[in-house]
């Protein structure tokens, strides 16, 4: 009796567990609900607050906000930012001032903590929301993020 | 006819294999050497040590601030609510009062990340168990939460979001509508996962009676979470400690008695409508006012020991510092529920078989990184 009972049961649960995915198989007018990645490259757009990597914007007159500070450099937890840095004259005022010369950023370190973002005080360095970070060569990896020739914008104190 | 020599000539030997640590029971790279008669399981030795990446000797090395990334690696799955348990404890050591609307923020977002890690949960409990179907229910309603994430935090799992002294930046003017719509689908959904799973006879075959766990060996075993509230163990820190918001919201401690592996499945099901109950409670009335309250650059704790516990997806997170009043801690301990909860698979896996013993593991929930760190 038990062994029918069983079998009953048996295909009645699993009727019941089937109507729910005969439902999403008949009434699904949406398609893949996957991400259709890479076909989608042109179309899939981050949020804007997506950690892809840090970036040092620079405006049409190649200036960037970094004063050299170095806070993103102590806040980082395991080393990703170096910032080689040297004091230049200041042309407003004619006194020494610091300045970076190279802000450099090791991509294959970072964890995307935010820290770094968190602690500047001038808002020089950002968020990218680009996520094809692979390279075949890690040395790509390391990025100097301020330009060639670039130097800081006039007025930007820390 | 002496039966002695014919029962001799049938005797069974005992050998060792090797579960783990490339297998896909075990969620990670976790090597169980059983000891096995036939199938019948007689002994299970967790081997550990695949993903030491010593992060506590790290915690030593950084300051309060940096700590907070490295609880994200533990355990993943729930690695808001990681976040959260060193903050509180920065907090209570500085005896900083967060405001309210940190305090809610901070809750409705843990709630999410409940839920999130036990959709995963529960869609690799269907798998292991031989159901592949519920993997992808599961992954569907999980990622909606991944989504808030991503567009609050800016990162779908390693969040990193809580800082001591508040939250990272405010949440996105999205955030509300999201979390509602999100509410509003997986009341709807959550139903479908009682009836593709729950009442399915194989499934309840499979569970039912399958690794019983006592409340006294819960107790004995520090087990946390719904693997000691499965076995009538009232251990429930939102309830019994509260942080954050937990003291402003009512919600009812999902308990059951069996203890056994449809014991812990239910509770976790029943876990996902209380966190649901939760945020509705909260998401209407988030208060207005400030995410951070101003701290040093450099946080310096004074000194002395401090204790935080927190109710992570898993059971009880407890972080333990030891200050000697310098900007970096002398000692960090976590205090991990994966660990303990896995210490009780010997016991309750030993007279079963090795089937039962993946159908206990699954509802152990046990997330590698989080035992290992």
């Amino acid at each position: 009796m038990g062994y029918f009972s069983d079998i009953y049961k048996g295909i009645k649960t699993l009727l019941t567990g089937m109507s729910v995915t005969g439902k999403y198989f008949l009434t699904s007018r949406k398609g893949a609900i996957t991400q259709q990645y890479p076909d989608n490259r042109d179309t899939l757009k981050m949020f804007e607050r997506f950690r892809g990597e840090v970036v040092m914007p620079h405006d049409e007159n190649n200036e960037h906000q970094c004063t050299g500070c170095q806070k993103c450099e102590l806040a980082c937890p395991n080393g990703s930012i170096e910032i080689i840095w040297d004091r230049g004259l200041d042309e407003t005022t004619g006194k020494k001032k610091k300045k970076i010369d190279k802000h450099i950023y090791h991509l294959g370190l970072c964890t995307m903590c935010g820290l770094c973002i968190e602690a500047c005080p001038t808002d020089a360095i950002v968020w990218a929301q680009n996520y094809e970070n692979s390279t075949y060569d890690r040395t790509q990896l390391t990025k100097v993020l301020n330009r060639p020739g670039s130097k800081v914008k006039a007025g930007i104190e820390d | 006819m002496d039966t002695t020599i014919v029962k001799s000539n049938f005797k069974s030997e005992e050998y060792f294999i090797n579960m783990g640590p490339q297998h896909p029971a075990t969620h990670g790279v976790l090597r169980l050497l059983l000891t096995i008669d036939g199938e019948i399981i007689k002994k299970v030795e967790p081997d550990l040590g695949y993903i030491h990446r010593s992060i506590e000797k790290m915690c030593e090395r950084d300051s309060y601030q940096q700590i907070v990334h490295l609880t994200d690696r533990m355990d993943y799955l729930s690695s808001h609510i990681n976040n959260e348990a060193v903050c509180l404890t920065v907090e209570n050591a500085l005896q900083l009062e967060m405001p309210d609307r940190v305090k809610v923020i901070r809750t409705i977002l843990s709630e999410l990340t409940r839920i999130a890690s036990h959709c995963l949960w529960w869609g690799v409990m269907g798998m292991d168990v031989g159901a592949l179907t519920t993997y992808f229910y599961g992954f569907r309603d999980r990622e909606m939460i991944n989504d808030i994430f991503e567009e609050t935090c800016g990162a779908r799992l390693t969040m990193n979001y809580n800082i001591p002294g508040g939250l990272m930046f405010d949440v996105h003017p999205n955030f509300v509508k999201r979390t509602k719509d999100f509410i509003a689908h997986f009341k709807t959904k959550l139903p479908e996962y009682d009836t593709l799973l729950t009442g399915n006879v194989i499934f309840q075959k499979r569970t039912k009676g399958v690794g019983i766990l006592t409340k006294e060996d819960a107790i004995s075993f520090g087990a946390s979470g719904p693997v000691g509230r499965a076995s009538g163990y009232s251990c429930d820190v939102r309830k019994h400690h509260p942080y954050s918001a937990y003291d402003r919201v009512t919600f009812n401690e999902a308990i059951k008695t069996e203890g056994d592996t449809f014991a812990r499945y239910q509770v976790r099901i029943q876990e996902m409508w209380e966190s649901i109950s939760i945020i509705e409670q909260l998401i209407d009335n988030i208060p207005d006012g400030d995410v951070q309250v101003a701290t040093n650059a450099v946080i310096k704790l004074p000194k002395g020991e401090y204790y935080q516990k927190v109710e992570t997806a898993r059971g009880e997170l407890g972080v333990y510092i030891i200050s000697t009043g310098t900007k970096n801690p002398y000692r960090v301990k976590f205090r991990s529920p994966g660990f303990s909860n896995l210490s009780l698979l010997n016991h309750i896996a030993v007279g079963g078989k090795i089937g039962d013993l993946v159908a206990s593991m699954a509802t152990l929930d046990l997330v590698i990184p989080d035992i290992d760190r």
